[in-house]
C-alpha cells in the first residue's frame, strides 16, 4: 500500500495516488498531491475541487463533465464553462485529476 | 507528458524490425482480493496454483471446441505477424499474434498433447511456471481482442478467444486485472461501470433536458424507469458522463423524440458494456447481462435498443439470445417470457444505428446536412462491431449503415484507406479492457496504425472529425489524439452528428 506524507502524517493512497479513505481528506492533502504533479492550486482550482466535493456528498459520484462545466460556467462566468478551460486547469483531465485532489475515487469505466 | 516515445508517423505504414522485450515491462495493476471475491475468483496466488491453472485450461479446451482447434491448428505460416496494431506500434515480437498465442499454446501442449507430454523439447511445450504466468499477465494485457489477426489467418485462428481464455485461467488462480474486475464489481453493486447511482443519473439527465431545451426550444425527454415504454435503451454509462459520448446520447434522445417513440432508460441496467467478455468469464458475462433482462421484464418494454458501444453490441448481437432471451435460443422460463414480451416486428436486439437508419429510409427524420458543414468527417470502424457482429439485413451492414447515417447528416465524408477500415479496421488501441491509465504506453503505441491512416485523410481531405460508435474508442482517442498532434475534441459520436443535423418539430 502506498502513502503520501502530509504535515508529518502518513496518508494511505492507492497505486494511482487516490485517497484510500475519503475521510482522511483535507486541503493540505490536496495541495501536496497537486505539488507532486507540479501544479499550484489557486482559487480557480479550488472552485472546481469544492464543487466536486459538494456534488459527491449529495450524489455519491463525481459529476459528469457536462454537469461540471455548466456549474463552473455559472460560478466563474460563461467563458470558463467549457472543457477547454477545465483542461487548462487540470491537464490530465478534469474528471480524474481534480477528483484525485478532491479526495474522491477515480471515475471508472469507458471514460 | 510521458516517459515513452510516441511512434513516428511515416509516409506509409511500416512493419518495424523486432525489438525483443520492448514491452516486457508493461503490466496493469492487479485486482485486490476483495474485488476478486465479488466475481467469484480467489483473492490471490496460492500454493499449488500451477495445478489449478492447468486444470482450468483443460476445462476450457474441453468446453470450447473453437479454443482447442485454434491451439491445435496453427502452422506458423506467419500471415498474422504484421497484422496486430500492438506489434506495429511496439515492435515487440511477443505482440505478434502467433507469439502471443504460443504463450498459451506451449502450456497447452505440455499438458494436453502426446508429443508435448513426452517430447516437450521437440514441440516447444512448456511448463506452467511463475515466469510464464508473468508473461501471460503482461502480454495478454497487450491484446485488445480486436480479432484483426484472425481476418488474415488462413485458418481463422482467433487470438481474442485465446486471450480471453488466458485471462480466465489467471482469474482462476487469483491473478486478476484491477481495471476490469473492479468495474464488473461496480455493475453488481450499482448497475453500471461508472458507479453512477440512480439519483446522479436522474440529475444528469434532467440537466440534459434543460440543455436541449435551451439549444432548440424543444422539450426532448430523457426518461428513466418508465414502465410500459416501447423501447428500453441500453447504453454505455460513459454516455451519461464523458465527452464526446454525451453528444451521442443527446442525438439518440432527439431521434426518439422526432420519431415519436416512447422510450426509457433503466436505473437498474444503466450499462451496455459487459466486461465479463473481456475477462473470458461466461458466468460474469451472464450475470452482467441478466440485469438487462430484469429491467426489460420489470419495465414491460417491447423493444431493446443498444447505444453506441462496440463490445456491448458484440455481446448483445452474439450472446444475448442464449444468455438472457433477447433473440431466440434461451430456454429458461424468464428467457421465454422475455421472448413473448418483445415485439417480433423489430430486431431483438436492435442497434441505435439500425433504428436511426430505418427512420431515415422511411423519411421520418429531417436532417439538415449543412448544420455540419464545418465538419469534415471520417469513420472509425470499431473492432467488435466490424468483426464480431452485423447490422441491418445485408452482409456487411455493420459497415454500410453507420456510414449511411453519417452521410445523411453531413456533406463532407471521406473514408480512410481500405486496408484500415471495414473488416480490416485497426483497433483504437484501448479495447478489450486496456482503457486504463496504467496501460497508457501500450494504448498510445497501439494507436499508431489508426493514427497513420487518419493522418493521410487529414492531409488529403482536411478531415477534422473522427466519428465512432464505441465508448471505448471515443475515450481512447480523446486521450491519444494529442500524442499525435491532433486536438482531443476531434473524436465525436456518430449520433453527435445526427444531433446537429436533425430538425426537431418539422414532422408529426
Amino acid at each position: 500500500m502506498s502513502a503520501i506524507e502530509v504535515g508529518g502524517k502518513s496518508i494511505e493512497v492507492d497505486e494511482e495516488g487516490y485517497l484510500t479513505n475519503r475521510d482522511d481528506w483535507n486541503e493540505e492533502i490536496a495541495a501536496v498531491m497537486a505539488k507532486e504533479d507540479d501544479c499550484d492550486l489557486d482559487s480557480n482550482h479550488w472552485e472546481v475541487i469544492n464543487f466536486l466535493r459538494e456534488y459527491y456528498e449529495e450524489y455519491q459520484i463525481a459529476p459528469a463533465v457536462r454537469v461540471l462545466t455548466k456549474a463552473i460556467g455559472k460560478k466563474l462566468g460563461a467563458d470558463k464553462g467549457n472543457s477547454k478551460y477545465l483542461y487548462e486547469l487540470f491537464p490530465y483531465g478534469p474528471a480524474k485529476q481534480a477528483c484525485k485532489y478532491a479526495g474522491l475515487p477515480k471515475p471508472t469505466g469507458c471514460v | 507528458m510521458a516517459d515513452f516515445e510516441t511512434p513516428a508517423l511515416t509516409e506509409f505504414q511500416l512493419v518495424p524490425h523486432i525489438k525483443k522485450g520492448a514491452m516486457a515491462h508493461s503490466q496493469p495493476y492487479m485486482a485486490k482480493p476483495e474485488f476478486q471475491g465479488d466475481l467469484g475468483f480467489p483473492g490471490e496466488l496460492e500454493d499449488g496454483w500451477e495445478d489449478v491453472a492447468v486444470k482450468k485450461l483443460g476445462e476450457l479446451t474441453s468446453k470450447y471446441r473453437g479454443l482447442k482447434v485454434f491451439l491445435d491448428c496453427c502452422v506458423k505460416c506467419g500471415a498474422c505477424t504484421d497484422k496486430c496494431h500492438y506489434y506495429l506500434g511496439t515492435a515487440d515480437p511477443l505482440n505478434m499474434p502467433v507469439a502471443r498465442q504460443d504463450l498459451l499454446r506451449s502450456v497447452y501442449r505440455r499438458y494436453y498433447t502426446f508429443a508435448g507430454k513426452y517430447f516437450p523439447w521437440l514441440v516447444g511445450a512448456k511448463k506452467m511456471t511463475k515466469d510464464m504466468l508473468d508473461k501471460w499477465y503482461s502480454y495478454f494485457h497487450q491484446c485488445s481482442q480486436c480479432r484483426r489477426c484472425s481476418v488474415f489467418c488462413p485458418y481463422g485462428i482467433d487470438t481474442a478467444e485465446i486471450s480471453m481464455a488466458a485471462r480466465e485461467v489467471m482469474d482462476a488462480v487469483g491473478v486478476g486485472q484491477k481495471y476490469c474486475n473492479e468495474i464488473i464489481g461496480k455493475v453488481y453493486k450499482i448497475g453500471n461501470n461508472l458507479g453512477l447511482p440512480e439519483k446522479a443519473l436522474v440529475n444528469t439527465l434532467e440537466g440534459l433536458e434543460e440543455d436541449v431545451k435551451d439549444d432548440t426550444g424543444i422539450d426532448v425527454k430523457f426518461p428513466v424507469d418508465q414502465e410500459g415504454a416501447e423501447v428500453l435503451l441500453i447504453t454505455p454509462s460513459a454516455d451519461f458522463f464523458a465527452e464526446p459520448h454525451i453528444d451521442g446520447l443527446i442525438g439518440y434522445g432527439k431521434v426518439f423524440h422526432q420519431a415519436g417513440i416512447n422510450w426509457t432508460l433503466s436505473s437498474h441496467a444503466s450499462e451496455a458494456g459487459n466486461f465479463g467478455m473481456f475477462i473470458g468469464s461466461y458466468e460474469n458475462m451472464r450475470r452482467v447481462a441478466l440485469r438487462i433482462r430484469e429491467a426489460a421484464l420489470d419495465l414491460k418494454v417491447k423493444r431493446i435498443v443498444v447505444g453506441e458501444c462496440g463490445h456491448a453490441w458484440r455481446v448483445a448481437y452474439s450472446f444475448w439470445n442464449t444468455l438472457i432471451g433477447v433473440g431466440h435460443g434461451g430456454d429458461d422460463p424468464y428467457a421465454k417470457a422475455l421472448q413473448q414480451q418483445l415485439d417480433p416486428n423489430y430486431p431483438a436486439p436492435q442497434h441505435i444505428i439500425e433504428l436511426t437508419y430505418d427512420l431515415i429510409q422511411k423519411g421520418a427524420l429531417t436532417l439538415d446536412k449543412s448544420a455540419n458543414d464545418d465538419q469534415r468527417v471520417t469513420f472509425h470502424d470499431s473492432c467488435n462491431v466490424a468483426r464480431a457482429s452485423r447490422m441491418g439485413n445485408m452482409p456487411g451492414g455493420q459497415f454500410v449503415l453507420p456510414r449511411e447515417v453519417i452521410k445523411s447528416s453531413v456533406n463532407h465524408f471521406f473514408d480512410m484507406a481500405p486496408e484500415t477500415i471495414h473488416e480490416n479496421t485497426f483497433c483504437c488501441g484501448g479495447g478489450g479492457g486496456l482503457l486504463t491509465d496504467d496501460l497508457m504506453e501500450i494504448r498510445v503505441k497501439g494507436a499508431q496504425p489508426r493514427m497513420q491512416a487518419l493522418m493521410d485523410v487529414v492531409q488529403e481531405h482536411d478531415v477534422n472529425y473522427l466519428a465512432a460508435i464505441c465508448a471505448i474508442c471515443k475515450s481512447q482517442f480523446s486521450k491519444v489524439l494529442p500524442y499525435y498532434n491532433h486536438p482531443m475534441n476531434m473524436i465525436g459520436s456518430v449520433h453527435g452528428l445526427v444531433s446537429n443535423a436533425i430538425q426537431l418539430g418539422t414532422k408529426q
